[in-house]
């Protein structure tokens, strides 16, 4: 410990966002999900959404999402968010729902719900953790999961003619004409934390703005399934995730442009 | 203000719904509740309400869980399959304590079955349905009337129990026309401090079924079963008809409680004591005063459109002592007062 105390502290440069909770992550050791969640704070910090926003937990390890946030929230079942967040905003625009939802959640179970709610350009905000498998439950295949990758349910491998191919999330909903922002992240390093902090404000811009869906998948590490060193992890995402899934804006209509002007990073 | 009208059972529950201040409603559709769903895309837009029509069932009732955790009174209806689809989401409904309504117009099952009414659902809205704990009022319209004044009931008990609610109705009903009075419904609508409104001014709400430490699960459990528990008290209503000096009790209810009533009536006239036990709630379950009429020695005959469900409680009720019968039919086709009337006569 410095010679300093806290108190002679005078330019604190880094803090916890004020929206979230004092209160420690359940989360693995190297997990992206923490990372996730501050960022979506930071977000709901910066556009003083702390009595409109509503977080909406969906099933897997952002089950409790809830709990890290000074906000109204509820627990959705698997898959079923994007519904739920629906049925809040249909009935009170004024408020602001979001979820964040895993790969197990929303490109397996709940396929039906995110893609009709982007169809109908819902104004919800929707945060999709991608890291290949189905963390909470022991690291199972998930949609997401790679060629070839081993998981607790592919003990010999993903292959191909028995588990077919992963789903990339955002370009197939980018052929949608509901979503307004559509972008895929990562959190490989603080450059592209920076990136995915951007991409997050823009898809609450887009629900604010009234513009339609706003969608970002973020993929996130997972070391303990990925039984991979933490420190290792942001490598074996590089090497492995990002070809599959390539980063990138997939959808920004025009009115969301504009927007993206005003937006710093 | 009253006035008497011309309507379809269907309608009706729409109608009741609007009236009873419903300010969103989500279906899909499915028969025989097509036209509930029709009806609530023309009227909750002109009274400038929400409507949606979603892309499944389960869309459905997870935005009417939305909806109804934000505050607003919410409804969904649907028939058999869809209902089945539903009870994920009301089941996460009854562990958030989140009232709502449900109008299932049952057809004939397992599986695709019939789209003809029938009442095989009984065990899934009286039982809970969904997975856990947990029991939802049934209220059990048997016209078109009571389609409407039982959905104001139901949105009303929905609240008060901070509970789904369903209402359970047979397709025949559903397709039904009859003469009803509408009355204005002059209650005020509760105000929802648990709501999730946006923490403006006050802690945040949070609507979940789940808690952090598993040890404190049990204790949020006992207290949904002493809500139970507390509906099994106050909430059962039923209709009873000549019972007084009836030697035979009719069990019936929905549509198959009006045939009852002219197969009790025919029998009347040929000097036969028959009576008629018509459940309104089928959750809880009229029990005790089915279990007075065995005491005084009775005998039962259940009539229903169904292999023998409610036939189930009605055993639980009256006991071993009794003879108990069951008319029935099942497979989306209606039990007739013929049928009864025979049943009775074997039984008399």
């Amino acid at each position: 410990m410095s010679e300093r105390g806290v108190n002679e502290l005078e330019n604190v440069i880094f803090q916890r966002p004020d929206i979230m909770t004092d209160r420690p992550t359940h989360f693995c050791p190297g997990c992206g999900h923490g990372i996730t969640q501050r960022l979506v704070g930071e977000v709901l910090d910066e556009l003083d959404l702390k009595e409109r926003a509503i977080c909406v937990g969906s099933i897997g390890c952002t089950v409790t999402a809830y709990e890290y946030f000074k906000v109204d929230g509820m627990e959705a079942p698997h898959g079923r968010a994007p519904a739920v967040c629906t049925g809040i905003k249909r009935c009170h625009p004024e408020l602001v729902p979001f979820s964040i939802q895993g790969d197990g959640d929303l490109a397996s179970i709940g396929t039906g719900e995110i893609v009709h709610a982007a169809a109908r350009g819902e104004k919800i905000t929707i945060i999709f953790a991608n890291n290949a498998n189905y963390g909470m439950t022991g690291g199972q295949l998930a949609p997401t999961s790679l060629m070839g990758m081993y998981t607790s349910s592919t003990t010999k491998g993903r292959k191909q003619e028995h588990h077919g191919f992963p789903i990339r999330v955002s370009e197939m909903l980018a052929t949608l004409d509901g979503p307004a922002y559509i972008a895929r992240v990562s959190l490989h390093n603080p450059a592209n934390v920076r990136k995915a902090r951007r991409a997050v404000e823009l898809a609450f811009r887009a629900q604010l703005e009234g513009l339609g869906l706003g969608f970002v998948e973020i993929l996130s590490m997972c070391p303990i399934n990925w039984k991979v060193d933490p420190i290792k992890a942001p490598e074996w995402m590089i090497a492995n995730m990002i070809p599959q899934y390539p980063l990138g804006e997939f959808k920004c209509i025009p009115a969301m442009e504009e927007i993206k002007k005003m937006v710093k990073g | 203000m009253s006035e008497r009208t011309l309507m379809g059972g269907n309608i009706a529950i729409a109608e009741g719904a609007i009236l009873a201040g419903c300010g969103a409603y989500f279906g899909y559709p499915i028969t025989p509740q097509n036209d509930l769903l029709e009806h609530m895309a023309e009227r909750m837009p002109e009274e400038g309400r929400v409507f949606l029509q979603t892309e499944s069932e389960l869309a459905a009732i997870n935005m009417v869980y939305g909806a109804a955790a934000a505050g607003v009174r919410a409804m969904t209806s649907t028939s058999s399959p869809g209902f089945s689809l539903q009870q994920e989401g009301i089941s996460y409904m009854a562990g958030a304590e989140v009232p709502a309504v449900i109008a299932n117009i049952m057809r004939a099952g397992p599986g695709l079955g019939n789209i003809g009414g029938a009442q095989g659902d009984y065990m899934q809205c009286t039982r809970g349905g969904g997975h856990g704990d947990y029991y939802l009022i049934t209220l059990v319209p048997s016209s078109v009337q009571e389609m409407m004044d039982l959905t104001m009931l139901a949105f009303e008990l929905a609240d008060k129990y901070r509970n789904p609610t369903l209402i359970m109705a047979d397709g025949f009903l559903g397709q039904a026309m009859e003469s009803i009075v509408t009355r204005d419904y002059v209650r005020k609508l509760p105000e929802k401090k648990w709501a999730i409104t946006g923490a403006k001014g006050r802690p945040k709400n949070l609507i979940n079924s789940f808690e952090m430490n598993p040890l404190d699960h049990p204790a949020r459990i006992k207290l949904l079963l002493e809500k139970f528990e507390r509906m099994r008290i106050n909430e059962v209503r039923y209709e009873g008809m000549l019972l007084d000096d009836a030697e035979i009790v009719l069990v019936a209810y929905g549509s198959v409680a009006r045939a009852a009533m002219t197969a009790m009536k025919i029998a009347r006239e040929h000097k036969l004591k028959v009576g008629l036990m018509r459940p309104i709630t089928a959750f809880p379950f009229p029990s005790q005063p089915l279990a007075d009429l065995a005491e005084k020695g009775c005998k039962f005959l259940v009539a229903e459109m169904s292999g023998g469900q409610m036939l189930e409680d009605v055993r639980i009720a009256v006991g071993n002592q009794n003879v108990i019968k069951l008319v029935n039919s099942y497979g989306g086709v209606p039990l007739t007062t013929d049928q009864i009337f025979e049943a009775i006569d074997l039984l008399a």
